[in-house]
């Protein structure tokens, strides 16, 4: 049988950032990516300006294959890992090919949700996770002119701007009663559902479809509230669930992803999860928590590939962070940290409608919990430190309020020095 | 993994003028609104300096944050480079790195980060109090890093030895048209000239008496020269052979000129054969031979200033310098070896010995940055046409007790002896200020002008190699 000391499965954020860790201390260790995808290692976060024509779906790889070679790392792409057994430590993949590994990263990702709606299944629909995926909805685009949109999460929201642009109308539908729910409270998602509904997107939000038939155009969607909605384009936008169908009968702890300790390890000794399949400790609460995002990808990847390799430099992981950036129709807007004000925290608040400007802080206990912010420069790398670090911002509260960009830029240069 | 050239930023020279901010945005963005820079200094509420700006990181985090592989590090240059073409302006790099190093500008609509300016960046050269600066010490690096080291491995050196670091270097920059005189000292104790017939360098190498190096090293020059060869003589000499008895032949070849680069090694003492004082050994140092006891306390006579005495002889050049600032070395070592074409050259290097001193191996170069750093040793060249120029502040230095402290050698000092130290130093400051030129701005030997002198110096051996 094959063997790899190091196998990866997965060829995304999560598992590139690993296999750096690994080779920063490990450069000969045998190393395989298997990726099931039959392209090089792309982002799922680019695929939005695939669809709108603003990336070259030629040009948007991470990874070319001299890096590969110069990194003595076996690539094998459009091979999937169907099954593994952690007590012989052998993983089959979907060619019928097996490989025996000393330490195993389980670095697949997610797939997009799809909602048990009714008749949902008969009806054609697109999804966004993919690179198929995107050349598929781009190529619907042109003949598209009204698109239903099932979620206003980020995917969702970034689908339906492209769409809009080209010239379709779009209805977005979001069960709950905002948009971009997690990220933004209601105030600044209003802010962001304004630039939408100005450039002539219906945005319904607290709707709850309940069923879906073909319709003579396309589809039609039936929501809880008797009205219907149809297009000639449906593009599920629900959220993503992890990939873990290879994990049958593993015996690997899972409950909604793949559960992992502080050093991304799973319940199976030389097995590692990171990234979107991976449920980590949350940096707010005791319940462990997916993250599916790409920042929180890249941290986990490089825990877990340090982990691998045996690198004593490793510090566990401090827990899950929400983050987010986002670009809509020329804006931008950040989020980082938790929204939910525990009791007895300041929550700080600046909301201009008419430039369509927001910030909001909380701090608990003297530090940073989260900050968002609309059209407002904050630099969220920075911010994202202050809250890990639990930096006590006591000290220049009242700066941090009134400027908290200049005060968060000379807090962590003066900590880098 | 090559080395890189870097901006620093000197936080106590800043004065918070903004010139910097400015001449970027005007170098990058055609604007003159500071918000628009790409670097922005920021004052704390104590009026302390802090600098935001890329650091161009040897592994960085905003890199593996980016969806559309439009940031990468230029291997030659070591800047982390941003494609327009490639981005699409999701901003999850300004996610990844903690310094504010990458940030949106709101007027151009992308995001934005230094790129040193190609090599010769804007803010550093608006920045007149030389808070900001660009090191360039790693072009040097490079450079030597590509030329042969003509000394074997293995030398017997003491763990750390500071000595070993200095012959390597200057005999790599010196090149392989040399001939070496290495009198009794560690540079031969620790292998350099042999032993069972072989040498322990690559070219020529002889073992004078301590009494006689500097003529028979002329003389040797003297004949290549008559054979119509182009060679460098260089001795790599220890403190005591050149202060103390060979002191007499030294000063003799100084002052008939003759065309040989004399460099000294100074470990302040006799360390290769058990730590003897010499006449350099520092007041109030212990060594074997003025040791620590109920009469004696370490040595009862100040240093020998020799770098100051050979300045008297109206040598060709003369220079002194320290391992922990190699870019002004590395200057002064060319500079030298310039001069020793045509007249006698004198470079004079401190060197710390982790055995002898007793500090630890690993806290050789930080023990030489703090003695430079203290004023405890002085850093400065001097030509017979530009007189002697401090290159190196003396204002401001750091106390004398962060150097003292490190070393094992003045763990016994009493207060007193620490303020006739104190005293000694403040004389030396006073004397090298006279002899100083007045007008001569002092300017860190780093600057990108003795890069391209390096340069230029490198001459055609180089570029076989
Ligand atoms: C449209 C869209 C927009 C997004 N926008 C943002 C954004 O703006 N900001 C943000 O932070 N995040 C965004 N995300 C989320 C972000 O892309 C993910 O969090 C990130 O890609 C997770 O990385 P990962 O390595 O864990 O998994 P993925 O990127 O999902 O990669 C999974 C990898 O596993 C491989 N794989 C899957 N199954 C198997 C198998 N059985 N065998 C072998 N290999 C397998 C796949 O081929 C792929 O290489 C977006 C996602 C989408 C889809
Ligand atoms: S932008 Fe930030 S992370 Fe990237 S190289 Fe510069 S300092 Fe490092
Ligand atoms: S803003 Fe541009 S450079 Fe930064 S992560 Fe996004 S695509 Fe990459």
């Amino acid at each position: 049988m094959e063997q790899t000391h190091y196998l990866i499965a997965g060829a995304s954020h999560a598992a590139l950032a690993a296999l750096h860790a690994i080779r920063l201390v490990d450069a000969d260790g045998s190393l395989t990516v298997i990726g099931r995808d039959r392209e090089l290692p792309y982002s799922p976060t680019v695929l939005p300006h695939v669809v709108s024509g603003r990336s070259d779906p030629k040009c948007v790889f991470l990874r070319d294959h001299e890096y590969f070679a110069r990194a003595r790392v076996a690539y094998r792409c459009g091979h999937a890992l169907v099954r593994i057994d952690p007590a012989n430590r052998v993983a089959d993949l979907d060619d019928g090919s097996r490989l025996r590994f000393e330490k195993l990263l389980l670095a697949t990702g997610a797939r997009a949700v799809i909602p048990p709606i009714p008749g949902l299944d008969a009806v054609p629909y697109h999804v966004l996770r993919t690179l198929e995926d995107a050349l598929r909805l781009r190529a619907q685009l042109p003949q598209t002119r009204r698109a239903i949109v099932l979620g206003a999460g980020l995917i969702g929201m970034h689908a339906a701007e492209n769409l809009s642009r080209g010239g379709a109308r779009v209805t977005i539908i979001e069960q709950q009663e905002q948009v971009l729910p997690g990220y933004f409270d209601i105030d600044a998602a209003r802010i962001i559902a304004r630039a939408f509904e100005r450039a002539d997107v219906t945005i319904r939000t607290s709707a709850r479809a309940v069923a879906i038939e073909a319709a003579a155009e396309g589809v039609a969607l039936k929501l809880a509230d008797g009205s219907t909605v149809s297009g000639d384009l449906l593009l599920i936008g629900a959220g993503v669930t992890p990939v873990i169908d290879f994990l049958a009968d593993s015996r690997i702890q899972c409950d909604r992803g793949i559960v992992v300790d502080a050093t991304m390890q799973t319940s199976a000794e030389r097995i590692w999860a990171a990234g979107d399949v991976a449920q980590a400790a949350s940096f707010y609460g005791a319940r462990p928590v997916l993250n599916g995002i790409l920042p929180n990808a890249v941290e986990q990847g490089r825990i877990a590939g340090m982990a691998m390799a045996d690198d004593r430099a490793l510090e566990g992981f401090r827990g899950a962070v929400p983050l987010n950036t986002y670009r809509y129709y020329g804006h931008h807007a950040v989020s980082v940290g938790s929204g939910a004000a525990p009791p007895g925290a300041e929550v700080v608040e600046y909301s201009d409608a008419e430039s369509q400007r927001y910030l909001k802080i909380i701090l608990d206990e003297g530090r940073l919990h989260g900050i968002f912010a609309i059209n407002t420069p904050i630099d969220p790398g920075v911010m994202w430190q202050l809250v890990r670090r639990r930096l006590d911002l006591s000290a220049v509260r009242a700066r941090f309020l009134a400027q908290p960009r200049e005060m968060g830029r000379l807090l962590m240069s003066s900590l880098w020095r | 993994m090559p080395a890189y050239n870097t901006i620093v930023f000197h936080a106590d020279r800043c004065d918070g003028c903004g010139k910097c901010m400015l001449a970027c945005a005007q170098a990058k963005s055609a604007s003159d609104s500071p918000q628009r820079a790409r670097l922005e200094v920021l004052a704390d509420d104590a009026g302390r300096f802090e600098l935001a700006m890329c650091r161009q990181c040897a592994d960085p985090e905003c890199v593996p944050s980016c969806p559309a592989a439009a940031l990468a590090k230029n291997a030659a240059t070591g800047v982390i480079e941003w494609d327009h073409g490639k981005c699409i302006d999701c901003l999850l790099c300004t996610v990844g790195c903690s310094y504010a190093g990458i940030a949106l500008d709101e007027a151009a609509g992308h995001v934005v980060k230094c790129d040193q300016c190609g090599g010769d960046p804007a803010c550093v050269r608006a920045c007149k109090p030389g808070a900001l600066e660009y090191l360039t010490m790693a072009r040097i690096y490079e450079e030597v890093g590509s030329l042969e080291d003509l000394f074997v491995q293995g030398l017997a050196g003491c763990q750390g030895c500071n000595t070993e670091l200095v012959m390597r270097h200057t005999l790599r920059r010196v090149g392989p048209d040399t001939v070496v005189a290495a009198p009794p000292g560690c540079v031969p104790g620790m292998g350099a000239v042999g032993y069972n017939g072989l040498t322990g360098t690559k070219v020529p190498v002889f073992h004078p008496l301590l009494t006689n190096t500097a003529p028979m090293l002329a003389g040797l020059k003297r004949f290549y020269k008559r054979k119509g060869r182009q060679v460098t003589a260089l001795a790599l000499a220890g403190d005591g052979g050149a202060a103390d008895v060979g002191f007499q032949s030294l000063s003799g070849a100084a002052e008939r000129g003759e065309e040989i680069l004399f460099l000294v090694i100074d470990n302040e003492g006799y360390m290769n054969t058990g730590m003897q004082r010499s006449s350099c050994t520092p007041y109030g140092a212990w060594t074997s031979t003025t040791p620590v006891g109920r009469e004696s306390h370490g040595k009862s006579q100040d240093a020998k200033n020799l770098p100051l005495i050979m300045v008297e002889h109206r040598c060709a050049y003369v220079a002194t310098a320290s391992t922990a600032f190699m870019a002004d070395f590395y200057l002064k070592l060319d500079r030298a070896l310039q001069a020793s074409k045509t007249g006698f050259a004198y470079l004079h290097v401190y060197s710390p010995c982790t055995t002898g001193w007793r500090f630890p191996s690993k806290k050789n170069i930080e023990v030489a940055r703090k003695a430079v750093e203290s004023n405890f040793v002085l850093l400065w060249e001097y030509t017979p046409t530009a007189g002697l120029r401090l290159t190196r502040s003396v204002d401001d230095p750091a106390p004398l007790s962060e150097y003292l402290e490190v070393l094992g050698k003045y763990r016994h000092l009493t207060p007193e002896q620490v303020a006739h130290l104190q005293r000694h130093i403040a004389e030396n400051v006073a004397t090298i200020k006279r002899h100083a030129v007045a007008e001569a701005p002092v300017s860190p030997a780093s600057t990108p002008p003795g890069i391209s002198s390096v340069r230029a110096l490198q001459g055609p051996a180089a570029s076989q190699a």
